[in-house]
């Protein structure tokens, strides 16, 4: 079975290639230029063609649909009645499928699953990554606020954190912003 | 009205003929009605009407054509879908690259103003490159069931240019419409507000026609939403339909720089105010060189009674199905094309609007008769029906 991942995004194509292939379909090709895309599709002669929502060009491949002369194989929506489940699940990832007509339904069922759940796993790992960055901006501006204490008061490194701390704790705020107004004073006082 | 808001989400492509929607949420209109409206932007159309179709969106800034061919079940999942509110007539333009236009003016017999003239410089033009064995000439459009599509493919067919034939017919997202006419990958397009506009102001384009030029009236956007919404919610279904009603009152009186900067914001239209200003107004620039054209019907949200859904619109659009394939000729598609648009909704809600002028009015051809659509269908010569 031969499947098309149309994703401009080269790090989520290459997940979901790398689940394609441990699932056992080897034959997965990746297209990331959206100028001619109907005539590489047209090229690779797919059975499946996998898109992300994000992606404006989907539009692009409705024109499969079309009676036209240039299209060798009808190519038709997954999205049927019967699977309002599956279809919303599609959806709310971020990616949705065409398929050649007269596929079996269970193999595109788990070729689905596995884009749902890698699609999931992707932005999952985008979260991380985002709040990972964040920590770290936090943990920055901390550290920094700390060093203008313990120069303007003359503190130990440990009791200048505790005074944010406890300045934290009695205004009800995060350590952070307590942090945050240090440095923006710090500023002023410049 | 409950205390509690009615939560809608609303999706909708940046484009300058959503502007009653945008009015409607941000002048505060739709809040007064007790509604609590979140529009959703997408980036294709195909988004818009899945969402719409699975649930994910209440309503929808929808091209008219495909609320019908939901309905019908053609090219895609079936479901029913009504329009009970039209956000807009025309607002497209055909633009052609400046080889094209300079190879179709020197090969014009007749007014560049006059469709039929250009159409038929047009083919003299095809049949130029195909003595010449050229490749033929690529137009883009938006979207297989869109009015773009048909209005591209009536007039060049007016012309004697085969749509299917002759030339090749390619959807583009309206983003790509531009740089692709730049890079030479499209030859033409046809296309809506503003993109017309940022092709000449580029220098890569001539806008040929407005499609009010082609059709005096022609359904461009539906507020389209599920049958089953609609039955289900028709409290709601009201309450939009007056906020709506309100915005493009207000879009008619209030100062256009107004209006134009708020479709300019980034999360609306997101392309500079001067550009809608001149859509809005109906005042284009045609040429790189300045040259512009003006038509104060170039784009209709609430004039001339244009909010009030004409099941006689939706016929033709079914009509222009047939004619190219895309749908096969039946009444019964007929009558289902025609019960997608709701003037009963419109008029339960608003009595005292305007009723809508007539229908289409076509620059050449037979004029439409959905009581006799084979007599209608067969005066064409170029169709793909039997």
């Amino acid at each position: 079975m031969k499947i098309v991942i149309v994703d401009e995004s080269p790090v989520r194509a290459a997940i979901l290639e790398d689940g394609l292939r441990e699932a056992g379909f080897t034959n997965v090709e990746r297209i990331a230029e959206m100028r001619s895309l109907l005539a590489r599709i047209y090229a690779i002669d797919p059975d499946v063609i996998l898109i992300d929502l994000e992606n404006p060009s989907r539009d692009i491949l409705e024109q499969m649909f079309q009676v036209s002369r240039a299209v060798r194989r009808p190519v038709a929506m997954f999205v049927d009645q019967s699977d309002a489940a599956s279809i919303q699940a599609s959806v709310d990832a971020g990616v949705s499928a065409y398929i050649v007509d007269g596929l079996k339904k269970e193999r595109i069922k788990s070729i689905l699953d596995l884009c749902v759940s890698r699609f999931n796993a992707f932005s999952r790992l985008q979260d991380e990554l985002a709040r990972a960055k964040s920590e770290i901006e936090e943990r920055k501006t901390i550290d920094r606020a700390k060093g203008l204490l313990m120069k303007a008061k003359n503190l130990s490194e440990e009791d200048a954190y505790r005074l944010m701390r406890s300045t934290a704790m009695r205004e009800k705020k995060k350590i952070f912003e307590i942090a945050q107004a240090i440095i923006t004073a710090s500023e002023l006082f410049k | 009205m409950t205390a509690e808001r009615e939560h809608l989400r609303i999706g909708f492509i940046p484009l300058a003929d959503a502007a009653s929607l945008f009015v409607a949420v941000d002048k505060g209109f739709a809040a007064q009605e007790g509604l609590n409206v979140e529009l959703v932007q997408e980036v294709s159309w195909s988004n818009v009407r899945d969402k719409l179709n699975i649930g994910m969106f209440d309503a929808a800034h929808l091209l008219a054509p495909i609320a019908v061919a939901s309905s019908l079940g053609v090219g895609h999942v079936k479901t029913p879908i009504v329009a009970p509110y039209n956000l807009a007539m025309n607002g497209n333009a055909i633009t052609v690259s400046p080889a094209l236009h300079e190879a179709m003016r020197a090969r014009l017999d007749g007014d560049a103003l006059n469709p039929l003239a250009t159409a038929r410089a047009l083919a003299r033009v095809v049949a130029d490159r195909k003595a010449a064995q050229a490749e033929p000439l690529t137009f883009g459009m938006t979207f297989p069931f869109s009015g773009h599509n048909y209005q591209l493919r009536y007039w060049m067919a007016a012309g004697g240019v085969d749509p299917d034939e002759d030339v090749r017919l390619v959807v583009l997202p309206p983003p790509y419409m531009v740089g692709s006419l730049a890079q030479g990958h499209v030859d033409g397009f046809c296309v809506g507000a503003p993109w017309n506009s940022v092709a000449v102001d580029l220098g890569v384009g001539h806008i040929l026609h407005f499609s009010v030029e082609l059709f005096s009236r022609c359904a461009e956007k539906s507020l389209a939403m599920r049958e089953s919404f609609a039955l289900e919610h028709p409290n709601v279904v009201a309450a939009l339909l007056r906020a709506l009603r309100r915005a493009a009152r207000f879009i008619a009186e209030a100062d256009p720089h107004e209006i134009a900067a708020l479709l300019a914001r980034p999360d609306r239209v997101g392309v500079g105010a001067d550009v809608i200003l001149r859509t809005l107004q109906g005042r284009l620039k045609i040429a790189p060189d300045g040259a512009t054209r003006e038509n104060a019907r170039y784009l209709l949200l609430g004039q001339e009674g244009a909010e009030r859904p004409d099941p006689t619109q939706a016929a033709w659009l079914y009509a222009q199905m047939a004619r190219w394939g895309q749908a096969p000729v039946s009444s019964a598609l007929l009558d289902a094309a025609k019960a997608v648009f709701r003037p009963d909704l419109f008029d339960a809600t608003l009595p005292a609007a305007p009723r809508s002028g007539d229908a289409i009015s076509a620059f050449c051809g037979p004029k439409f008769d959905d009581r006799d659509l084979d007599a209608y269908l067969s005066a064409f010569p170029i169709r793909r029906t039997p």
